[in-house]
């Protein structure tokens, strides 16, 4: 039989290049990728390893508590015909407050897409190679990456001035 | 509006009005809602709007969804500023006369969302006539906003022609 850490051990040494650290928290582990490596790391997980499905690509953002500033997380899953196989892994990268920046990983899953583009308009991380680098949820002149934990959550003048904007547009 | 039903004329009655008075009770027991349905709240309007609750007894049953053949807009849900231009282009598109009925804490307030992206009250952009409140409101509470309508276009009285 064997154990669940198995498949976790050969993954970590498949990629161990691309690793700066490995974080653990209630028996899940997290693999701390430099910013500069990220494309490769994404593509041998996905290309030999199996990780076929970005499930979610996301970034906190720690401002006072931790530096650097940003993380962006990765959560990919591979899907396997038993237990053990059926796996999720963690990637995060760090990032510096000024002029946030990483390489798309649309090339390794297209579905980053939309996700990068999220992570754009919330938190003003720009993807470099990015095919469609454009807001998402908020309007197109918004002012704010209103998730960035400076901004004041109630400061509703841009979304306003937006709003007049798209309306004065309509009724042209 | 004056009733007789005096036995002169048989026990069959006359009606004495002007045309206006009429097709404004006809107005009052035919609204056409325009269901602009956008979270939670929609799925109570749905609710209202089926058998059990029944919004066919007032007469407000013909749902539209364009906004060119409805009279009545219900707002029910969350509008958030991006959405709040499309909510007022398709207000605009409404022909004349039209009324506007603000469901649930969201439209009247902004209900728990105090954000950047949520309008807090859909009077910031629309002429609303009658707020329900509630999280969702009940459809009694629906019906009774739809019966203040009824109240409003009976005090209002006839178009002017």
């Amino acid at each position: 039989m064997t154990s669940p850490t198995e498949p976790f051990d050969q993954i970590r040494e498949k990629i161990s290049g691309y690793i700066l650290s490995e974080s653990s928290f209630r028996g899940e582990s997290s693999f701390i990728v430099a910013s500069a490596s990220i494309v490769k790391c994404c593509s041998r997980l996905k290309n030999t390893l199996g990780f076929t499905y970005l499930a979610d690509l996301t970034v906190v953002d720690y401002l006072t508590v931790k530096f650097p500033r940003y993380e962006v997380v990765y959560l990919l899953h591979r899907f396997g015909d038993s237990y053990e196989e059926n796996l999720r892994i963690r990637l995060k990268v760090a990032l510096e407050q000024d002029d946030p920046a990483i390489d798309s990983v649309t090339s390794v899953w297209s579905g980053a897409n939309w996700l990068e583009r999220e992570a754009y308009d919330m938190f003003g991380i720009t993807f470099r190679g990015h095919p469609d680098p454009r807001r998402i949820l908020m309007p197109d002149d918004y002012d704010h990456f209103p998730l960035r934990k400076d901004f004041d959550v109630r400061d509703r003048e841009s979304s306003k001035r937006c709003f007049k904007r798209a309306l004065d547009e309509g009724l042209e | 509006m004056g009733v007789s039903s005096g036995p002169l004329l048989g026990g069959d009655g006359f009606l004495t009005t002007k045309i206006s008075a009429v097709a404004n009770w006809g107005r009052k027991h035919s609204l056409w809602p325009m269901a602009f349905g956008t979270a939670c709240c929609a799925i109570e309007m749905m609710g209202t709007f089926s058998s059990r609750f029944d919004i066919a007894r007032f007469g407000a049953e013909a749902v539209r969804f364009s906004p060119r053949q409805a009279d009545l807009m219900i707002v029910s849900g969350t509008i958030t500023y991006k959405m709040a231009s499309v909510c007022r282009r398709i207000y605009e598109q409404m022909p004349e006369p039209k009324w506007v009925i603000a469901m649930g804490s969201c439209t009247c307030g902004g209900g728990p969302f105090d954000s950047y992206a949520v309008v807090q009250g859909i009077d910031e952009f629309l002429p609303v006539d009658v707020y329900v409140g509630g999280c969702p409101p009940r459809p009694e509470a629906l019906i009774d906003a739809v019966m203040k309508i009824q109240k409003k276009i009976e005090n209002e009285g006839p178009p002017i022609v």
